[in-house]
């Protein structure tokens, strides 16, 4: 178990390292100097010309050798230093990040979680029920099918903007004229928000679950060891039972694989509800060519999944017996 | 009383159509006897084997009886069977090797077993320990998940596991066939030691090698393309075989110790006809090399000595063709 | 060939012997054709993507008013406009075609290319084993835990102008993860298989053992890989250049989407303007979905009695 994990760790490290250095190979890589296409836009700002040039020049330090730009980036990065923020001039990246994250992990968490347990329970009773199958299988597949953008447009145009009622916001993390305070007005306004994104994510990834589910289910109820269990009689109790924690199994392994998909969804979601979390950041980053920003959300990002994937880890250590079993058998 | 099969008739449906893989088929298990089932893969012995126990989806009983103790065994109403499985009629099946639940451990998953079949594994317990010490197994492996043990460790546990409740009836289904030839000995010998030991009372052993049954069957019933082709003792069926099919195994047995490829017996040209739309006549025909015109018509199985039963023209005196079993 | 013959055995273990046997392959043929032309989800699967991509070939020669033309403004769809006209009056159908076409483009070439990246990493990690093996393998881990969208926003970001074929390319290069550990995972059963043990100690070289020996046997399943690969490029491509970040100029199902967000399709109630391009990506993935359950299970037996 303990070789399981530090295989694991060591490949999260690795993925860090390659991820920052990706960070800072691809502006390099660029054609065409990004400082000078970040001066035409600064320069509309009088006053802070100067100042960003310093802190650009610094930071990239063009005019040092490429290892000691290399070695300086792991520094600042070591200490916490992402940079200065156009988008958000003058405040650091890091705190910019700080403002948005919230709302990113309120949206994605309880989207990942109640589609993971929605779509494994949905999932399973249709390999029990062909009725429910019926339904379950081609509202699934077009649940998965369907393009992110796509589902939260319509859900906007549907219940925000009238297509069947205004129930909901538009866009927004809460209602203009509001100031962020726990009080019942503010947290009814943060909740109507959240619940068009919340909404879009829970359904494309629940489709995706139940139908995992489903075929698993069917594949264990297959597997010798229910034929086993069945030709001695047991009840379909236990051998559902038995199928369903197998099933749970690769389906953990697909939550982990799955995580990088929905972040991405959860990108697009923001950005057509204009919900203020870190998908919406990035995208304004890119407009905005905020280069220190694109880049510390991307690593923020990376850290995030990794943090996730390790956890998923550490749940599949508990749930799969054979992991904390040396494997020693033949 | 033991097992007593009457005429019985089982076809597979299939997305082509239903292809008959038991047909019309007799024979009897004396109480203590150990009867070993051969052919072919394809011929249907597995079907006949499992569907005394447990019908897939796709399998359905055209006819004929299964009689168990003196009891009908209602081998195609799958709720009433659910109670007679393990209890009374119990299998170790032919995929030992993932037989058991890779996430539980034996013990567990034998405890759940049982208790979803109604009885208390504490009380079990004793019995259970003592049966895995005889096959030579260390108590603590009921605190082992499957893939901490051995193949033949794994052999052993669904051994026990599936004659623990003391079945009339235990069907062995090529059980040795992913076996190294030492440990193939000494799981004959676990049955021989099940049945002394009145684990169980009338086993049946199927497999597609002759080898195995001539150390532990009392009797030898060779099934071709889903029928009957002969029945006698071991001796009988190794020493002096009538079929030309039995002829043409036992010649082609190989030397002790190598395993052959289930899917072509050496040294019989040919393939078992397609079951889906079997020729008239005898099924053998046309591989056998004393097929003569009669062989057009179905050979009835009958009694040639004493506890010795063929279907071969060659040995049906005075039997007259008859019209062959209408089609499933 | 042996090939067959152990292909066989393996498949059919457990179901019926109905008449297997004797001339392997071209039974295998036909069997195929006979299980393929009788599952529902296969035909409906393969017809929809089908349909989609004539309609793509054709599309432009049903055109009325060409992509710049400009017409009534925000007009309903009608007889004239099948879909509408956009918030300057160029005609929505015009550009459905138009993006529909690009569309597939993208999401071929991300298909085919995640496909071959993934095959060739694939073999290369299942054919050799040991240290080569090793380090495809993390290095395939470290792709997976990478977001690839975010991946993408990064290079774009960066890259400022993109053509459909990188597009395409760069979606390849970030998908191919999937296709590798799979193909990974049966090229190492199948190496261990007496075929390509024979190839091997007749001395063949690797490439062309891989060519010859091993791509064969797993041509259904690529086919499989590269299916799902095709529609899942074509959703990252929509997010993609809902993001604003596809190919300049260019038109996509992506793009109008984006277009219908800019010029507030929801207040305005312009449903056609983001309607048709969603709805044509669910219908061509689904369908791609649909179609790959349904060889999944021309190919494998012991589906087919579900």
């Amino acid at each position: 178990m303990r070789r399981y994990l530090l295989r694991k760790l060591l490949i999260y490290i690795l993925t860090f390292f390659i991820a920052a250095t990706l960070d800072w190979v691809l502006p390099r890589l660029v054609p065409g100097n990004p400082i000078q296409q970040l001066l035409a836009k600064i320069e509309l700002q009088p006053g802070t010309y100067n100042a960003t040039y310093k802190l650009y020049m610094h930071s990239f330090g063009f005019d040092r050798p490429w290892w000691d730009q290399y070695l300086s980036f792991w520094k600042a990065l070591f200490h916490g230093n992402l940079g200065i923020s156009i988008y958000d001039f003058p405040k650091p990246v890091t705190s910019v990040i700080a403002d948005y994250v919230l709302f990113t992990l309120a949206l994605l968490i309880p989207a990942i979680l109640l589609a993971y347990y929605a779509g494994n329970k949905v999932g399973a009773m249709a390999a029990r029920r062909k009725s429910l199958d019926n339904t379950v299988l081609p509202v699934g597949y077009l649940l998965t099918a369907t393009a992110y953008p796509w589902l939260a447009l319509l859900l906007a145009f549907l219940l925000a903007a009238g297509g069947i009622g205004h129930f909901f916001p538009i866009s927004g993390g809460f209602a203009y004229g509001l100031l962020p305070n726990w009080d019942w007005a503010f947290v009814w306004s943060l909740m109507t928000h959240w619940f068009l994104p919340f909404l879009t994510l829970f359904l494309v990834a629940f489709g995706g679950w139940a139908i995992g589910m489903r075929n698993l289910i069917i594949y264990e109820l297959e597997s010798d060891y229910t034929h086993y269990l069945e030709a001695l009689g047991a009840p379909s109790r236990l051998v559902r039972k038995y199928a369903y924690r197998n099933a749970m199994l690769p389906q953990l392994t697909g939550l982990a694989l799955q995580l990088g998909v929905i972040v991405g969804g959860a990108i697009v979601t923001e950005v057509t509800f204009a919900y203020p979390g870190l998908g919406y950041l990035i995208f304004q980053a890119v407009g905005n060519d905020d280069y220190f920003l694109l880049q510390g959300i991307f690593l923020f990002i990376i850290v995030g999944v990794l943090a996730a994937n390790f956890i998923v880890d550490i749940v599949y250590v508990i749930v799969d017996p054979r992991t904390r079993v040396g494997i020693s058998g033949a | 009383m033991g097992l007593k099969v009457d005429q019985l008739r089982i076809c597979y449906r299939t997305l082509r159509g239903d292809v008959t893989a038991v047909d019309d088929v007799t024979f009897d298990i004396a109480d203590g006897e150990i009867m070993g089932l051969a052919g072919e893969s394809g011929c249907g012995k597995s079907t006949l084997g499992n569907s005394l126990i447990r019908m897939d989806v796709r399998m359905r009983q055209l006819g004929g009886r299964v009689e168990l103790d003196g009891a009908e065994l209602p081998i195609s109403d799958a709720r009433a069977m659910r109670d007679y499985r393990f209890k009374v009629v119990s299998i170790i099946p032919q995929y030992a090797m993932s037989a058991l639940n890779p996430t539980r451990r034996v013990g567990k998953m034998v405890s759940e077993l049982l208790r979803s079949r109604g009885f208390d594994y504490k009380s079990a317990l004793p019995e259970f320990e003592r049966r895995v010490k005889l096959v030579g197994l260390d108590a603590d492996i009921l605190k082992r998940y499957p893939i901490e043990l051995s193949g033949g460790m794994k052999q052993r546990v669904v051994m026990i596991v599936s004659t623990l409740l003391n079945p009339s009836l235990l069907i062995a289904d090529e059980i040795t066939s992913a076996l190294d030839v030492s440990t193939q000995r000494a799981v004959g010998e676990m049955l021989l030691e099940f049945r002394d030991r009145n684990f169980v009372k009338t086993t049946m052993v199927i497999t597609h090698d002759l080898s195995i049954l001539a150390q532990v069957a009392d009797t030898i019933l060779i099934m071709y393309a889903g029928k009957l082709a002969e029945k006698a003792r071991t001796d009988v069926v190794i020493g002096s075989p009538l079929h030309p099919y039995t002829q043409l195994l036992i010649s082609s047995l190989p030397e002790v110790g190598v395993r052959h490829d289930e899917h072509t017996l050496v040294g019989i040209p040919g393939r078992p006809p397609p079951l889906l739309n079997p020729p008239s006549g005898c099924r053998f025909r046309d591989r056998c090399p004393f097929a003569f015109d009669r062989c057009a018509a179905d050979p009835p199985f009958v009694e040639v000595q004493p506890g010795h039963s063929v279907a071969c023209w060659l040995h049906a005196d005075g039997v007259s063709p008859a019209g062959g079993a209408e089609q499933c | 060939m042996t090939v067959l013959g152990t292909d066989e055995a393996t498949a059919d273990r457990g179901a019926p012997v109905a008449g297997a046997g004797a001339g392997a392959p071209k039974r295998r043929r036909f069997e195929f054709l006979y299980f393929a032309l009788r599952n529902k989800k296969l035909i409906i699967g393969l017809s929809v993507v089908l349909l989609f991509v004539l309609f793509a070939i054709f599309g432009p020669l049903f055109v009325q008013h060409p992509l710049t033309a400009y017409g009534p403004p925000r007009h309903t769809p009608s007889g004239t406009y099948y879909f509408g006209t956009d918030y300057f009056g160029l005609d929505v159908f015009t550009q459905f075609v138009y993006g529909l076409r690009e569309s597939l483009f993208v999401g071929l070439i991300g298909g085919c290319g995640a496909t071959v990246i993934g095959m060739t990493l694939g073999f290369i990690s299942g054919y050799k084993g040991g240290l080569i093996d090793e380090g495809l393998n993390v290095l395939c881990n470290v792709e997976l835990t990478i977001p690839g969208l975010v991946l993408l926003i990064l290079i774009a970001g960066f890259l400022h102008h993109t053509s459909p074929l990188i597009e395409g390319l760069l979606i390849a290069c970030t998908t191919w993860t999937w296709s590798m550990r799979a193909i990974r995972a049966q090229t190492f059963s199948l190496v261990s298989r007496d075929f390509v043990g024979l190839a091997r100690l007749s001395g063949e070289k690797s490439r062309s053992i891989i060519v010859r020996e091993i791509a064969p046997n797993m041509s259904s399943y690529l086919f499989l890989v590269f299916i799902l690969l095709f529609g899942g490029s074509i959703l990252v491509a929509a997010s993609f250049d809902f993001l604003g970040l596809g190919p300049a100029g260019g038109m996509s199902l992506g793009i109008m989407m984006m277009n219908a967000a800019d010029w507030s399709a929801l207040p305005l109630h312009t449903w056609w303007w983001f309607v048709p391009p969603g709805a044509a990506i669910t219908c061509v993935v689904g369908g791609l979905y649909l179609a790959n359950v349904g060889l999944d299970e021309v190919f494998n037996p012991k589906l087919r009695e579900l």
